[in-house]
């Protein structure tokens, strides 16, 4: 490994464990649910993704740089589904927002009952629907 | 050697997030933030694999870092089912179904007066 690589790779490893550490952070410190979903995604992906980077970079070598490429593209790709998943169970389980929130623009536009928001997607939905 | 000195770093810090992040953990205060906290230190495992991979020189646990961020989206997307309709008789039905007989009110499954709302 050169001299160079090995110092990039290091450095790499270390900013992706300070982002880690940021998101930590955040978890622990913001005052409701979202906002610490903020903090936990967003930096737990760079931290995550420059760490793969840094495997990528020292190795020096096609085959692993490819998987820590496809690693690091899973991470991108799935983390906003899996966190758009949780914010929206939670947003249905009654999660109290913090108390300084500004607006909630969802307040009282999803059906409580069927999960579905109003009035466009439930005639999105109406509209698949064969005639009776 | 440099890269030594700076990976140590590394896992230290990364030592810290995960103690910081089992904090959140362990005082939730729901479930949701819980599953919040699981799923970070997902990412923070995916990191300690990564470096571990970089300290040995072994590039096989690149994989092993790769599976793992299946797997901890997957248990996330899990959760998320389960939070969402863990209360009986809250799953979703296409809208213009009838609702089930005897249920005037939008119904969450719960005996009345008890708000829905996660513990």
């Amino acid at each position: 490994m050169s001299p160079l690589l090995s110092t990039l790779a290091g450095v790499l490893a270390l900013v992706g464990a300070i982002f880690a550490l940021i998101a930590a952070l955040g978890i622990v410190r913001f005052p409701d649910l979202l906002t610490r979903m903020h903090a936990a995604t967003k930096a737990g992906t760079l931290g995550a993704g420059l760490l793969l980077l840094a495997v990528a970079v020292a190795f020096a070598d096609a085959g692993v740089a490819a998987r820590a490429a496809a690693g690091i593209a899973f991470l991108v790709l799935t983390a906003p589904v899996a966190s758009h998943a949780i914010g929206r169970a939670a947003y249905f389980c009654g999660v109290r927002l913090w108390e300084r929130t500004e607006v909630d623009e969802l307040a009282g536009h999803y059906d409580p009952e069927t999960h579905v928001l109003d009035p466009a997607e439930a005639e999105l939905h109406e509209r698949h629907e064969p005639v009776a | 050697m440099f890269l030594s000195a700076l990976l140590a770093v590394s896992y230290g810090l990364l030592a810290l997030a995960l103690a910081l992040t089992l904090v959140r953990l362990v005082r939730g205060p729901g479930l949701p933030d819980r599953v919040v906290a699981l799923d970070l230190i997902g990412f923070i495992a995916v990191g300690f694999i990564a470096l571990t991979a970089l300290q040995t020189g072994v590039a096989a646990f690149l994989d092993a870092a790769v599976t793992l961020a299946l797997i901890a989206f997957v248990a996330s997307i899990g959760f998320a089912r389960y939070l969402e309709y863990r209360v009986p008789d809250a799953r979703p039905r296409p809208t213009g179904t009838p609702r089930p007989a005897g249920s005037s009110q939008p119904s969450t499954g719960l005996p009345p007066g008890v708000p829905h709302v996660a513990p």
